[in-house]
């Protein structure tokens, strides 16, 4: 495919650009020396962890650069034989929309919330076509049935809040799309997304490229979707480029170091190792447990959504227990009637054999301390104004440990988690994301609780990050013989990480058992259609060959 | 595997978020303020030592006089020295002013986080503040001075409850998105009481919007303590304050101009120079602004 592709014309050619933060002669450089070519019909994966600059290359390539901040100071974007760098405002508001465009991350704050969806697909067209109103209608409503739109006389009339994700983004594929430009470029566009919509976006975005032989810069930090999408991959680290290759080279063959690190920190989809079955006494159990909001309207009418149903679990000292589910499951419901941070409507949960959902504040008070909780977003888990040792001592203190001893606790805690003794004084903003990761997992433990909630605890990493929380997560469940409750979006972590797996859809548990059962062999519709949609199920990442070689060689 | 993404920390310990004072002097007209304020308020707390009369002593000999090197803006329609009574005035506005603003910010403070807290202290909280709000303010302060007489502390109390509303909305307002934030989650995971989750989690973040509310606060009752004076429902009427000097000035207008000028430039260059020194604070403390400009 590759070498095919050499000969069609190039669409896109970035070569040695430079970008600096501002605009001084030996201002830090963002982006350095960074060169890719887009050719015709060809998706170009650049792939890289947060910080490696590619996103800025693609806001350079679109002109979008926050005027003043980021400054474009060497090398040449080139589109379609035009340089870009030294267009004027209005020549490039000419090209986006026809030549290049853009899709974004996050669909909703990507289009207007006040305008109907059809409006704003129109107002492409409005401004750069000279068509009447009627063709630009049929125009829009025969785009919206090409991304697979349903019902797209009601859509075109809707406004962005009453469309699913999976629509949003449709709509801005249709956007970006309508007046056939030579080059998309795609910013993550379906990280926001669940696994089964991802699968359709990336799907869409496959055959729209092959009917209309669109270059597609693809910009992703998930190896599973380059692997699903890319003819070509770019990999990046802190604004250089590592390595530039075909798919299948990358994968099999990649030359750097860093990359080869990267790959072998996905995690793989192939449960570990099953751990002997435990004896261990069972620490926390959920029978029945139910979460229903009640909303009452204006006038009177009472609404009522189950959040959580009958969710029954159990969990051993020392075991590993996955929820998984896609985003509005309820998984992350249950983990917080757990940790009695919302209190359930039903059913009740047991903590080493004492019933604690009926219990009142007070009563529950010497029993949090049993059961700890780890959350997504590490930037606002920790009170900013807050010392790192006074976060981490603030729980022993509160059950009448001294104050010295809370905080030498807390020295040994971070010493636990790998991080320098010396960061007790300091503010969480002087960590990375991983790093305030561990921050939290050691306030966690300094209750020495039996039961570890994680909800989505690595899901806002980067996966090398990822990867080692994960070691750090493993290590101190063998060392301490903690019970985990590991919440998840990502069957690839549940994988690595779970003894038992719960699948959640709908607040209702579809399937459960050992990691390797449900995830090997699915028995429900539901979880094979999760296991399926799965970005890159075909590659074995960490090992540089697809699964079907693994299983072979087995 | 080690790709950490930042660097090891190598910032030196810093305290993040603590207002800094650099925007006191940020650009010419915030100084000019600054220093307008600081003399007033060094005028009001030396007055004893820089007043050339006793503000309060009648000569009714010297009614009226014009300015002279004895009195310096002339004496007002008891013989009393113009200079001595506006310097003595600024006293009682300046400490109205703190006062009203410390006392709202206290009182508002405390409300505000516990109907930002507790649902049902928040529903009944925010009608009687609806209530309080909905009367005018200088009536509202005239029918309590009028209940329970004339007195500074009074006038202060008067002063103060119409802005308490203001202060407990806004501290309201941050508590319910703060109370959102994982870390406040993470605080009752790890068993944390309430008056130390409010304290330790909550309260911080509402610190920079009541410094700025706490100069508008200061303003305003300054204003309306003058207004009140002005309209013979304040302090009585020998204590100077600028409010009680324009009041009686005001018979004499015709005649003497100044009676009323030199008070009122006082006032206006006070509540002038608060606002801006509280624009001032609200552009150095308001993230937003902080963003636009690009700086950490």
């Amino acid at each position: 495919m590759s070498t095919a592709s050499d000969s069609r014309s190039v669409i896109l050619d970035i070569d040695n650009l430079v970008v600096g933060l501002g605009n001084k002669l030996h201002a830090p450089r963002i982006i350095d020396g960074v060169s890719l070519r887009v050719h015709e019909g060809e998706t170009l994966c650049v792939v890289g962890e947060s910080g490696s600059g590619k996103s800025v290359t693609s806001l350079t390539t679109m002109g979008l650069l926050q005027k003043g901040s980021l400054v474009p100071s060497g090398g040449s974007i080139k589109l379609v034989g035009e340089e870009l760098l030294t267009a004027s405002d209005r020549r490039l508001r000419q090209l986006r929309a026809t030549t290049m465009a853009m899709i974004f991350q996050e669909p909703m704050t990507a289009l207007n919330p006040v305008v109907h969806v059809g409006r704003q697909i129109d107002e492409v067209l409005r401004v750069h076509t000279d068509l009447d109103a009627r063709a630009r209608r049929a125009k829009i409503l025969a785009m919206m049935e090409q991304v697979r739109l349903p019902d797209v006389e009601r859509i075109f009339a809707s406004y962005p809040h009453r469309l699913s994700g999976g629509q949003r983004q449709r709509i801005m594929i249709a956007m970006a799309l309508v007046l056939e430009p030579k080059l998309l470029i795609a910013d993550e566009p379906t990280t926001a997304l669940d696994v089964t919509t991802q699968k359709q976006i990336l799907t869409l975005i496959r055959d729209l490229q092959r009917d209309r032989g669109t270059a597609v810069l693809f910009i992703t930090h998930d190896m599973g979707v380059v692997a699903e999408i890319a003819d070509r991959v770019a990999v990046m680290r802190q604004g250089r480029l590592v390595e530039t290759g075909t798919l299948d080279n990358i994968l099999r063959n990649p030359t750097m170091e860093y990359t080869r690190n990267l790959l072998s920190a996905v995690p793989s989809l192939v449960p570990r190792a099953a751990r002997a079955e435990s004896k261990e006494p069972v620490v926390l159990e959920a029978n029945e447990l139910g979460k229903v909001y009640r909303e009452r309207s204006l006038f009177g009418g009472v609404r009522e959504v189950a959040a959580a149903q009958d969710v029954t679990l159990t969990l051993r000292k020392g075991r590993t227990l996955g929820i998984v589910g896609e985003s509005g499951s309820g998984k992350s419901t249950v983990a917080r009637c757990i940790v009695r941070l919302i209190d359930p409507t039903s059913g009740g949960v047991r903590l080493a054999g004492r019933e604690i959902s009926e219990l009142s504040r007070r009563l529950l008070q010497p029993h949090r301390k049993r059961i700890q909780i780890i959350f997504q977003d590490p930037y606002r888990s920790l009170n900013p104004r807050v010392t790192v040792g006074e976060t981490i001592a603030e729980g022993p203190i509160n059950y009448g440990m001294p104050r010295r001893e809370a905080l030498a606790k807390a020295r040994e805690l971070l010493e636990l988690v790998d991080l320098p003794p010396d960061a007790i004084s300091r503010y969480p903003h002087q960590f990375s994301g991983g790093q305030r990761q561990r921050i939290a997992i050691a306030r966690a433990l300094a209750l020495d609780p039996d039961v570890l909630v994680a909800d989505e605890a690595v899901s806002a990493l980067d996966v090398s990050v990822q990867a080692q929380v994960l070691e750090l997560l493993d290590e101190i469940q063998t060392r301490l013989g903690i019970a985990l409750l590991f919440i998840t979006h990502d069957l690839r972590v549940a994988a690595q990480i779970c003894d038992d797996v719960a699948v959640m859809q709908k607040g209702r548990i579809v399937e459960q058992g050992p990691a390797a059962q449900v995830l090997t062999n699915p028995q429900q519709a539901y979880t094979r259609a999760l296991l399926d949609a799965a970005p890159g199920r075909g590659w074995d990442f960490a090992n540089f060959r697809p699964v079907a070689a693994a299983a072979a060689s087995l | 595997m080690a790709i950490e993404t930042l660097p090891e920390p190598s910032i030196p310990v810093t305290t993040p978020f603590r207002p800094k004072f650099g925007f006191l002097t940020s650009t010419p007209i915030i100084a000019v303020a600054t220093v307008s304020l600081t003399l007033v308020v060094l005028l009001a707390i030396f007055a004893p030592w820089i007043a050339p009369h006793d503000p309060v002593l009648l000569t009714p000999a010297l009614r009226l006089k014009p300015s002279s090197a004895q009195f310096l803006l002339g004496t007002d329609g008891y013989g009393r020295d113009l200079l001595s009574r506006t310097i003595y005035g600024g006293r009682i506005s300046l400490l109205i002013g703190v006062g009203s603003a410390v006392f709202s910010i206290g009182i508002g403070l405390a409300i505000g986080l516990v109907s930002g807290f507790f649902k049902w202290v928040d529903a009944v909280m925010m009608r009687v503040m609806d209530g309080l709000m909905a009367m005018p303010s200088i009536l509202l302060a005239i029918a309590v001075v009028s209940l329970s007489g004339a007195g500074i502390w009074t006038v202060l109390i008067a002063i103060t409850i119409p802005e308490v509303p203001r202060v407990a909305r806004l501290v309201r307002a941050v508590v319910l998105s703060a109370r959102e934030e994982p870390y406040v989650e993470a605080a009752i995971s790890v068993g944390s009481s309430l008056p130390k989750i409010m304290w330790r989690h909550l309260m911080p973040n509402t610190i920079a919007p009541l410094i700025v509310q706490g100069t508008y606060v200061c303003a305003s009752a300054i204003l309306t303590e003058a207004i009140l004076s002005f309209l013979g429902a304040g302090i009585s009427p020998e204590t100077p304050t600028w409010g009680n000097i324009m009041a009686e000035g005001r018979a004499y207008f015709q005649i003497k101009p100044s009676l009323i000028f030199w008070p009122g430039l006082l006032l206006s260059i006070t509540i002038l120079s608060i606002n801006l020194i509280g624009d001032a604070a609200r552009d150095a403390l308001d993230p937003r602004m902080k963003q636009r400009e690009g700086s950490k």
